[in-house]
């Protein structure tokens, strides 16, 4: 790893006047479980590390106008165990619990699981491919079992977020601070796809801080589950998952949210599936019907089509759970 | 490692003191100073080098204050400017768990923290849990065990048990394996390695 200037502000006024224009020149380090490892392979150098993880502005989770505002350094542990997102927001909480490992979620915050980089595994081996500035993806004609069969190219890079698409299904709004001035940004338009930009997976300019989320209380006669589907049963990325939120009244759905990760370069809002629920009763052919209609549209690589049915399979079943 | 990562302050003194049975506190301020909470504390940039800074943190009871590259690592700061090798490096990519140490009370990979990071925190690794030669229970409990074979993960999973026990003192079984899910055994342990930890909650209850 090559060295760099570090400095940990105790505002967040001084944080954001460390930042400059230019791309990966000076840096915001929040845990570092991901950009630790992208310098370590030499992926980024900055010059200078802004310190944030224990920025007390950016710490915690308080209530906010009909939910909870998170600080965006705040320690995913702290988010799965935390008994008002729990109770307010649980969908949430169930998918901080799974991301990587208990060591992981001790060190990780919430506004770097969102601003993380892709896995794949060229871009991590600093192949000059799209996401390098380059104008080739690897991906597409080499080894792509883990990339996107949604919405993919030019890039075909999954979200690795497991947060993201709960935040998505729950309706959340991102804060982001450039300079002294504050904006609120719903979280659906907080990430890019690669047709609009292949190089980045979000909107954030060099300049700007991810300051908290907030996060609606989950509806009232809502129910809600994150499954997740891995190599493994625990540590690893999704191979797909779902975040799902369904309202019902009178044994009728009123509201569904559909939200897949690991399978789409951005959290993918299944609004076909949510579609079919709704005015049904959500039953066994409801939820299959959903889960075919989530997987509408896919187009999986050479190695990767297990992921259509694997994704159809877990959207019904997170569904019918929820019946 | 590069010369300027080497320790221009006192690492050579630490290590003739080590070889000649010292305490490995030799780097230490003072073995009284009272533990400061983590975010009171910053680490002082060099004023001739802005990419080096003092870092100061308290490591099993004992503070210490060291002048590093700010890329030093948790636990190259350990390992090679405290000489406390008990916490390994397996991957060096927070993969694998071996470099586990525990801060703050939370179980954390030193090979993905920043020593800069740690400025202000209280550390506890596997050579700070023993009083004396009384081991410390969880200690036992591997050793009754036999909760490895190599040996080399088994600090990283020491530690881990360490942070989850006193956090849950009582776990069913269920969840002591998924807090012992970031630490892996490359020989393939984890029964043993489970039934320690349950047997370690057991020996501190009593
Ligand atoms: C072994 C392993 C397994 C993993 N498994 C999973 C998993 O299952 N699910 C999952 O979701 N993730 C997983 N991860 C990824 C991990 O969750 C992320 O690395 C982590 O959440 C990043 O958070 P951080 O605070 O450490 O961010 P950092 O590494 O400090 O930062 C990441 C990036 O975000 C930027 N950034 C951070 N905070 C802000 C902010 N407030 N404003 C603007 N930019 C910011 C940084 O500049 C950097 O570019 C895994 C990682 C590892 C190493
Ligand atoms: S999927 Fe994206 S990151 Fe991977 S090779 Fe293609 S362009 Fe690069
Ligand atoms: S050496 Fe730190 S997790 Fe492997
Ligand atoms: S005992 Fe050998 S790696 Fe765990």
């Amino acid at each position: 790893m090559h060295n760099f200037a570090y400095i940990r502000p105790t505002t967040l006024r001084d944080a954001a006047a460390q930042l400059g224009k230019e791309h990966g020149k000076v840096m915001l380090l929040a845990g570092g479980t991901d950009l630790l490892g992208e310098m370590k392979d030499d992926l980024r150098v900055p010059e200078k590390l802004v310190a944030i993880r224990q920025l007390r502005e950016l710490q915690g989770i308080r209530p906010g106008r009909g939910g909870l505002r998170i600080g965006a350094a705040t320690l995913l542990s702290d988010i799965a165990e935390s008994a008002p997102v729990r109770e307010q927001a649980p969908l949430l909480a169930m998918a901080a619990e799974t991301v990587g490992t208990p060591q992981i979620r001790n060190m990780a915050t919430i506004g770097g699981n969102l601003c993380q980089r892709p896995r794949c595994w060229y871009y991590r081996n600093n192949y000059p491919c799209f996401k390098h500035g380059g104008s080739v993806c690897y991906s597409v004609t080499g080894e792509n079992e883990y990339h996107a069969i949604l919405e993919g190219g030019p890039s075909y890079i999954v979200h690795p977020s497991d947060t993201a698409p709960a935040l998505v299904a729950l309706g959340a709004t991102v804060r982001i601070s450039t300079g002294g001035r504050e904006r609120g940004v719903p979280i659906e338009k907080f990430f890019v796809g690669p047709r609009q930009d292949p190089a980045r997976e979000n909107i954030l300019q060099p300049n700007e801080i991810l300051t908290e989320i907030e996060v609606p209380s989950a509806p009232a006669g809502s129910k809600a589950v994150y499954v997740k589907e891995m190599v493994r049963e625990v540590w690893d990325f999704a191979l797909c998952s779902v975040a799902a939120m369904v309202t019902t009244s009178g044994g009728i759905v009123g509201d569904a949210r559909i939200v897949l990760g690991g399978v789409a370069p951005f959290p993918y809002r299944a609004l076909k599936a949510e579609a079919v629920l709704k005015g049904r009763r959500l039953d066994e052919a409801a939820a299959a019907a959903a889960g075919a209609a989530a997987v509408d549209g896919a187009r999986p690589l050479s190695k990767n089509a297990y992921k259509v049915p694997l994704t159809q399979a877990v959207v019904t079943r997170a569904l019918l759970s929820l019946a | 490692m590069a010369d300027e990562d080497r320790d221009h302050s006192d690492l050579s003194v630490t290590r003739r003191a080590f070889l000649k049975g010292g305490a490995l506190a030799t780097g230490a301020l003072s073995s009284t100073l009272i533990p400061t909470p983590a975010d009171a504390q910053l680490p002082v940039a060099t004023e001739s080098d802005p990419r080096r800074s003092v870092v100061e943190m308290t490591v099993n009871g004992v503070a210490y204050r060291k002048e590093v590259p700010n890329r030093t690592t948790l636990l190259q700061f350990l390992r090679e400017h405290l000489t406390l090798t008990g916490a390994k490096m397996g991957c060096d990519r927070a993969q694998c768990g071996a470099c586990t140490v525990v801060v703050n009370g939370r179980n954390v990979y030193s090979c993905t923290t920043l020593a800069v990071e740690a400025t202000g925190a209280e550390v506890l690794t596997i050579e700070g849990l023993a009083k004396g030669d009384a081991l410390h229970p969880i200690q036992q409990a591997f050793i009754q065990h036999s909760g490895f074979q190599c040996g080399f993960c088994t600090s990283g999973q020491i530690m881990t048990t360490k942070a989850f026990l006193d956090r849950v003192p009582r776990p069913t079984e269920d969840e002591a394996r998924r807090a012992m899910s970031g630490n892996l055994c490359r020989c393939a342990a984890y029964k043993r390695i489970l039934e320690s930890v349950m047997t370690a909650s057991r020996l501190m209850q009593a």
